[in-house]
This record gives C-alpha cells, structure tokens and sequence, in this order.
C-alpha cells in the first residue's frame, strides 16, 4: 500500500503551494497516473479520503487522468503497437516505455484570499 | 473585493504543477548515488518476494567471495533484523531497516542508514529491500542497478502478474533452481517467456543458493555491471572537464 505515501506525499506538495501564495482552502487537484506507473488509483482514492481529512484538501475534488501505456524505439523513434514483443519491429532494438509510468500532480485550485 | 463589508472575495487560482510525486524521493536518490559514485561503491536494489532467496542469494555471494571482495548489505523489513543478522554472520557488514508498517525502502530510509553503516569500504553495497513484487518498484534508491530474486517455486506467470517490477529489472536471477526435479509442472522456458515479455532486454540468470550454480554468472554481472558504469562515469568526466 505505497500509495499511502503517495498521498502522504501529494499533500506536503499542496501545502506548500498553498503556504505559498496564502490559500486556505483547496477546490480541486488533477493528477496524472500511469498503468504502468505500480498505482492502483482506486487504493489512491481511498488513500486520499482517509488521509486528507483533517488537512488542507479536506473535501477537494481529486480527478485522476489515466494515462496508457506506450512502447517505443528509443534508436529509430518508431512507435510499438500496445501488446506486442518489446522489440522494435523495424531496427530489432529494445522498445522503451514512452507513456504510461506517471506520477504526477499536474494542477491544484485553490481559493486565495483577495488582497 | 466584498462590497458589503471589504472583506475581499477569495480568487480561485489554478496551480500548474506538472511534477512528479515522487520528485522529492528522487531527488534524495541523487544524493545517495551521488555518495556512491564519490566511494566507487556499487549500489544494488535487490528485490523479490518474501522467501524468494534474496538472503540467501547473499550468503551464497560471500561464500563464494570469501573475502576477496568487501561487501556492505542494507537489509529492509517490516520487522526483526533477521535478515541483517544472517548477513553479518556469513561476514557481511550489515544493517537492518526495520520500516513499521511500511511496504518498501525509499531513499530516505536508505540515506539514514548509510550513517550508521561503513559501507564507504565495500566494493558492492547490496540493498535488500522488503519482500514484496509491488511497492518497491516505483522507488528510487540510488542505486546502479535493480536486480530481483524471483524463485522457481513461485509461479511461472509472475513477470506477467507483476509487470512494473519486471520492468524496472537490470537483471532477474532465478533462484532455486535445484529444486526443478521436484516440480514437474514447473518449465524453466515458460518463466523465462514470461520475463521476455516484460522486459525490453531481458537478463536473467538461473542460480541456486544450495548447489552454487550460477553464483560465479552473478559474480561476472556484477563485475561488469560496475566496469560499465565506472566507464560511463569516466566518459562523463571527460566531457565535464573539457
């Protein structure tokens, strides 16, 4: 259950983004999560309703953007089709992950005071 | 701001980010194998599953090595120092992380312990981390190189069952080999199948801990794994200086 630590992780990033321009309340975050990224995003939800209760993003909206998995040739830039061997069709050579290990917060909303 | 009282409306601002959530974690894992690179110490991340004979894949390197090479090993789990203690009885210095409740080692955890062990005169510091085919994967360490245990005992499919450990492999060595004879359902070609489907270069070394087969294979990867990454190092320096 490492993501656990991820939540644990996603809110130390939140407040100190919102220590930093003075928010006090979160509306929203958007990630990024990768299928091939080891997260389930189900136990992340979970995570996160257990540990931001009390905090900063207590009742903010968490929307999580899936992000597939893509195979390609790192010498010849050739995109491997999804389900196929890990080997570039064309050059024979090792495929890399492209897409598909993210895990990212891409953007928070948050209500800063009007000053 | 608020016409009525002058309290001021509060704005809701849009934050991009676009990090990852595990920045702060690499982020230490540099500084770990910035500190490895600094001692010519060779980091292995050494994961498997509980009981897939990561100890004892150890125990049978420094039986082997008796003593001409100085190993250094981090031992991660939940509980108990069991695993540190078996170590430093087979003669390498060792250090146990006991991590609660927690599933994997991060650098952090990792950093802390280099304190508190004279790893700086090992030749190789292995990582062993907690037993277990998910968590670990997604954390950086600092080291060189991932290597899993996985065992003939358990199961051919897991490569498939647990693609981003696989994945993250430099090198699977395929642990209690001696045992086949006494699994007929077992076939060494379907694993190694399944291995070819995770991962892009697949690298894997067949290795009992009891019999010693391909503990003098491992020793060779090791040995070369470290001549790649010196020279690597050695072209990065040249570029550097000039």
């Amino acid at each position: 259950m490492h993501e656990y630590s991820i939540v644990q992780s996603l809110l130390d990033r939140v407040e100190a983004e919102a220590a930093a321009r003075g928010a006090t309340v979160v509306h929203r975050l958007r990630l990024q999560i990768g299928e091939m990224s080891g997260v389930e995003t189900a136990l992340l939800r979970s995570a996160y309703e257990t540990f931001t209760d009390r905090s900063i993003c207590a009742g903010a909206d968490l929307e999580i953007v899936p992000v597939a998995v893509r195979w390609g040739c790192p010498a010849c830039g050739t995109d491997l089709p999804s389900g196929s061997a890990l080997r570039c069709g064309d050059c024979g050579g090792p495929a890399r992950l492209t897409a598909g290990d993210e895990i990212v917060l891409e953007r928070i909303e948050m209500e800063v005071p009007d000053v | 701001m608020c016409e009525t009282c002058g309290c001021g409306d509060p704005d809701v601002v849009p934050v991009e980010v676009r990090e990852s959530l595990l920045a702060g974690n690499d982020r230490t894992a540099d500084h770990n194998r910035q500190h490895f690179a600094a001692q010519g110490v060779m980091a292995i991340n050494l994961m498997g599953s509980p009981g897939s004979g990561k100890t004892a894949l150890l125990e049978a390197t420094a039986a082997r090595l008796d003593g001409r090479q100085r190993l250094a090993a981090l031992s991660g789990d939940l509980a108990t120092d069991r695993d540190a203690a078996r170590l430093a009885r087979a003669g390498i210095p060792s250090l146990s992380i006991t991590t609660g409740s927690a599933c994997h080692l991060d650098a952090r955890l990792v950093h802390e312990a280099l304190h508190e062990l004279p790893w700086q005169e090992a030749r190789w510091l292995f990582i062993e981390n907690v037993g277990n085919l998910v968590c670990p994967a997604i954390y950086d360490l600092g080291q060189e190189a991932n290597v899993v245990a996985l065992s003939v005992t358990e199961g051919e499919d897991k490569p498939l069952k647990y693609p981003v450990m696989f994945h993250k492999a430099d090198l699977v060595v395929l642990t209690k080999v001696d045992l086949l004879p006494h699994l007929p359902g077992v076939e060494i070609e379907v694993i190694e199948d399944a291995l070819a489907r995770t991962m892009p270069e697949p690298r894997v070394i067949r290795a009992s801990a009891v019999t010693g087969e391909g503990i003098d294979e491992w020793l060779r990867w090791l040995e070369g794994r470290q001549a790649d990454s010196t020279a690597v190092a050695a072209s990065g320096e040249v570029v550097a200086g000039g």
